[in-house]
């Protein structure tokens, strides 16, 4: 989806002028030639000084890109032989929150990750990687089964929260996300969550209770929306700007707060810009904190996670 | 015994002190409309005798109600960094939790107190909705833990009354936090066969129903109880559409399958009891002399 963001739009309108010097150029034009790769660099220069100093609202913006790279991005990107596995025995499939078994740099693990979709019609299909409870209790499952196989599991968070609908409700969302945190907190096997746009909220909670946590740059990680909370505390919608820089919500912070293990930087622009280069990266990363976890030798990756979660916020010399 | 002069510490005093409304003063009841005289609704735990309704109770009175005798001693609870975040709303956070703390007189929107309920010793974990909500921030969240390791050390079954709108805002990704912490602690009580009964009260929604409050061994709801993930008007802005009648509380809960039971108040601690007794009786943890 080709969606420019406000604060982008210097960046477009240089882009376009530089497309048509390129027509230029490729006519032979040599005056053309120097004042195109001086835009270039113009190009570059901007977008760095845009990207040095988004606010955490423009950071949800750009985490929210429909452009940026999606839990099956990665999945094309890194996984072999991808095998998706679905349904929660009970009530059905969701496919806001998917998930399977494959193969990532020579380690068999479980995948599991929300789905936004790319346009319009496949994020209606994905009900905009909102799930339902069938999604969680899914989730729950396939962590069982990498419980019985003794595979690591890998989690893809990118969503705006749990769907807030009257089945959802009445299918017991709040009970399948509960368990679906306690079978992240019980699995006995190396997970490594990684939170790559939307990190909202308790649907998000529900697949982060990594032994490491890793985050992009531009992704955020928050208790409520921006919008949820300005409407709420500040009884404003109009005040989300204020909610998001009060909210703490942005990598930077969350490092600060020890809540996240590393943060994966992203491409000049943002992850929408170069999406494989972005896919490459956190690739690399995931691979490093998992032989970091030294899977197989480690046997106490439960009691591990269980003690990391407890000493996050603790005063610490009481 | 007196549980005022004998176990509670000034500061719970307080909190009777303050709340203790004269008593030939009449209030509304929040179902019927109708007066109700002060000392009888109390006298009722807080249930009106004209149409059953609910009305919300502090921990005072919940511990007063349910311990053997009005038995118990409270457990502090822990400290915490104050203000993470140093956030600020239209009010600072600081501001709000002196205002709420005053206005209580408890430092958190959780209080816990142990004692016996039908003789079996139990730890009773009780959240004020008068305190911001009830919500769960970090002091809460470490309440609970504490709870439980407390059970766990002392063999005691654990009650946890929920009564929270959800996750405190103000604390950001740490009260999310709560969420796998709180879940941790119940969790541990498993190593010692430790009962963990959930009471859900009117409200119970967001983070806390997504964590420790669906999660009891027994969930037990009150009568007209709100209890979901998600409150009726932000899923009415999602859908825009009409909601169905009342499909979030206790009652159509209780027809989905979400719950054990939906009880009236006055017969909890009863209930409590038999429950306490027939679940622990294999465990030699537990005493049952
Ligand atoms: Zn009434």
């Amino acid at each position: 989806m080709n969606i420019i963001l406000e604060f982008e739009k210097p960046i477009v309108e240089l882009e376009g002028k530089l497309k048509e010097l390129k027509h230029l150029v490729n006519s032979g034009d040599s005056k053309a030639r120097i004042e195109s790769s001086k835009l270039e660099k113009k190009i570059d220069t901007t977008l760095k000084e845009i990207y040095k100093k988004l606010t955490p609202w423009e950071k949800v913006l750009v985490a929210r890109h429909p452009g940026r790279p999606h839990f099956l991005d990665y999945i094309n990107g890194f996984i072999e032989d991808y095998i998706p596995l679905s349904g929660d025995r009970s009530f059905g499939e969701d496919t806001a929150l998917i998930g399977g078994i494959g193969l990532f740099r020579g380690f068999s693990v479980v995948l599991i990750g929300n789905e936004k979709g790319h346009d319009t019609k496949t994020r209606l299909e994905r009900n905009f990687g909102m799930a339902h409870p069938e999604g969680y209790r899914k989730a729950s499952r396939l962590m069982n089964l990498a419980n019985k196989f003794n595979l690591p599991v890998l989690t893809f968070v990118d969503t705006a929260g749990a769907y807030p609908g009257v089945e959802a409700e009445q299918r017991g969302q709040a009970e399948a996300i509960a368990r679906c945190i306690e079978s992240c907190i019980n699995l006995k096997t190396p997970l490594i969550s990684s939170i790559v746009g939307e990190g909202g909220s308790g649907g998000a909670m529900a697949l982060a209770a990594g032994n490491k946590v890793i985050m992009l740059e531009h992704s955020i990680y928050s208790v409520i929306s921006p919008e949820g909370c300005a409407s709420i505390l500040w009884r404003n919608s109009e005040r989300s700007k204020d909610a998001a820089e009060a909210l703490k919500l942005t990598s930077k912070d969350m490092l600060e707060l020890n809540v996240v293990d590393k943060v994966v930087r992203e491409p000049v622009g943002g992850a929408h810009r170069k999406p494989s280069e972005v896919i490459n990266d956190l690739a690399t990363v995931i691979e490093e904190q998992l032989i970091e976890l030294n899977f197989a030798e480690n046997k106490s990756y439960s009691d591990d996670r269980k003690e990391k979660f407890l000493a996050i916020g603790r005063i610490t010399n009481q | 015994m007196n549980w005022l002069t004998n176990f509670v510490k000034p500061k719970i005093r307080a909190i009777v002190g303050k709340k203790d409304v004269p008593e030939n003063l009449w209030s509304k009841c929040n179902g019927c409309g109708e007066m109700l005289f002060h000392r009888d609704l109390k006298d009722n735990l807080g249930v009106c005798n004209q149409c059953n309704q609910h009305h919300k109770i502090s921990p005072v009175e919940r511990f007063d109600s349910l311990f053997d005798n009005s038995e118990y001693e409270l457990i502090e609870t822990p400290k915490v960094i104050s203000d993470p975040l140093k956030f600020r709303d239209t009010k600072k956070y600081t501001d709000r939790l002196k205002e709420n703390r005053s206005k209580t007189g408890s430092t958190e929107s959780i209080i816990l107190a142990h004692g016996k309920v039908n003789k079996i010793k139990t730890v009773i974990a009780s959240q004020n909705f008068s305190f911001m909500g009830g919500s769960l921030g970090m002091g809460t969240g470490e309440s609970i833990i504490n709870a439980a390791n407390y059970c766990v050390k002392n063999n005691c079954v654990l009650i946890i009354i929920a009564a929270a709108g959800g996750a405190r805002m103000q604390e950001g990704i740490l009260s999310l936090m709560q969420l796998p912490r709180t879940i941790i602690a119940i969790d541990s009580l498993k190593q010692k066969k430790i009962p963990y009964i959930s009471i859900l009260t009117d409200p119970t929604t967001g983070g806390v129903t997504a964590s420790y409050a669906m999660l009891g061994d027994i969930s037990i709801a009150e009568p007209g109880a709100l209890i979901g993930f998600a409150g009726p008007r932000v899923i009415e802005n999602t859908i825009r559409e009409k909601l169905p009648e009342n499909f979030q509380q206790s009652e159509k809960l209780l027809q989905n399958g979400m719950l054990d039971m939906v009880i009236d108040r006055r017969e909890l601690k009863e209930t409590l009891g038999k429950i306490i007794k027939l679940i622990t009786i294999n465990n030699k943890n537990f005493d049952h002399t």
